[in-house]
């Protein structure tokens, strides 16, 4: 357990992991739910056990859509998507590590994607 | 008096060039003038919600404080720069200590702290134009079509800083299909995502998402969709694999307000 990548977390999420009850609401809400390895309620859970570097490693840190449902629905106010995003900037914003690649991006354009979807991609993947 | 700033993003004025033509010649019918920022920048498409970036969050504040330094409230139509500059807003008038980092990186003549009031469009047309005075303007009613509303997720959430609508339960959509004539489709994917950037990354999950959106509109019988998104627009559209047409509300608004052949001219 790396105490250091925790307290990371937690500080850039601002999220309080203990007021989680293991209810799975938000794992149940999530669009994602079957892309993901690690689920919503377990990012919470697995945070606060300190098993930081599992999380950083998985590709489930690429299928949050933010759509804040999880945010939303909580009934306890956790809003698990701050943790995934935490995890997913601990990831990124190592040397080395962005996700999406600038000169990866004009084979994935068609003449109708709109901008928005590729500046939202690299807020989300890049550094 | 019914002058409003107007941000329209990277998007309005590139691919989703109908999103913006239509707003901006409706909102003259309307008697709303919007007025367009000097120098304004993209919103980055999404908010970051860690406490420990803030870079990312300054051009929303830039925009911010160009309506507060022209003393008019904001307005916005695409779905995403509403959710980051609303975001933000929040952000910067309930958490000082990211209020403080951001204004000391600024150096603005006074430090921006919330102070700007920010409207979709949707609202303006609700709150300021009023959906009744809007019904006594339409020359082209939308009668007898069944129009689904898709709010997607970055109309309502987090209810908290968006405070748009009911996040479960929303009608302000609803409410305009009613005012222009339509009758509005509820079903039950009306406010879950359709995908988003995710096309990016893995258009499998892309294309269930947005087929789910456009199936669960089809069954309960509706015979067009209506977004205020690009992106929303672009999934239901390209990786849905449904056939059921999709708009910007704001081409629905000026058909309805007998603009839209003007418009094309």
């Amino acid at each position: 357990m790396n105490n250091n990548l925790k307290e990371q977390v937690l500080r850039s999420s601002g999220v309080n992991v203990l007021k989680c009850m293991r209810c799975g609401k938000c794992s149940g809400t999530c669009p994602s739910y079957d892309e993901m390895e690690y689920h919503p309620h377990q990012f919470v859970y697995m945070v606060e056990k300190g098993d930081i570097e599992t999380l950083m490693n998985s590709k489930s840190i690429y299928k949050c859509l933010t759509c804040f449902a999880c945010v939303d629905r909580c009934p306890r106010n956790v809003e698990p998507a701050k943790v995934v995003e935490a995890v997913r900037l601990a990831t990124i914003r190592k040397q080395g590590n962005n996700h999406l690649i600038a000169d990866n991006i004009p084979e994935m354009l068609d003449e109708d994607l709109p901008q928005q979807a590729i500046v939202t991609a690299f807020r989300k993947y890049t550094k | 008096m019914n002058t409003f700033t107007y941000y329209p993003g990277c998007t309005l004025r590139t691919k989703a060039k109908d999103l913006d033509v239509y707003a901006r010649s409706s909102a003259e019918a309307l008697g709303i003038t919007l007025e367009e920022p000097e120098n304004w920048q993209c919103c980055g498409g999404a908010y970051t919600t860690a406490k420990d970036e803030i870079a990312t969050k300054l051009s929303a504040v830039r925009t911010l404080n160009a309506a507060k330094e022209a003393g008019r409230p904001l307005i916005t139509v695409c779905s995403a720069c509403h959710n980051v500059i609303k975001q933000t807003n929040y952000d910067i008038s309930n958490d000082e200590e990211m209020a403080a980092k951001v204004n000391n990186y600024l150096k603005l003549d006074e430090a921006y702290i919330g102070e700007t009031t920010v409207y979709h469009y949707l609202e303006m047309l609700r709150d300021v134009v009023g959906f009744d005075n809007l019904k006594k303007k339409v020359v082209n009613s939308f009668k007898g079509k069944k129009i689904a509303a898709y709010y997607g997720c970055l109309l309502l959430r987090p209810s908290k800083a968006l405070a748009m609508d009911d996040p479960e339960n929303p009608s302000i959509m609803e409410d305009f299909i009613k005012a222009i004539g339509g009758t509005p489709v509820i079903y039950a994917q009306r406010n879950e995502c359709c995908g988003g950037y995710i096309t990016m990354e893995d258009k499998a999950q892309a294309s269930k998402r947005s087929a789910k959106v456009m199936d669960s509109a089809q069954e309960q019988g509706a015979d067009i969709i209506i977004t205020a998104c690009p992106l929303c627009l672009y999934n239901l559209k390209k990786n849905s694999g449904s056939d059921l047409p999709v708009y910007y509300f704001t081409e629905l608004l000026a058909e309805a307000l007998g603009l839209k052949e003007a418009n094309n001219e």
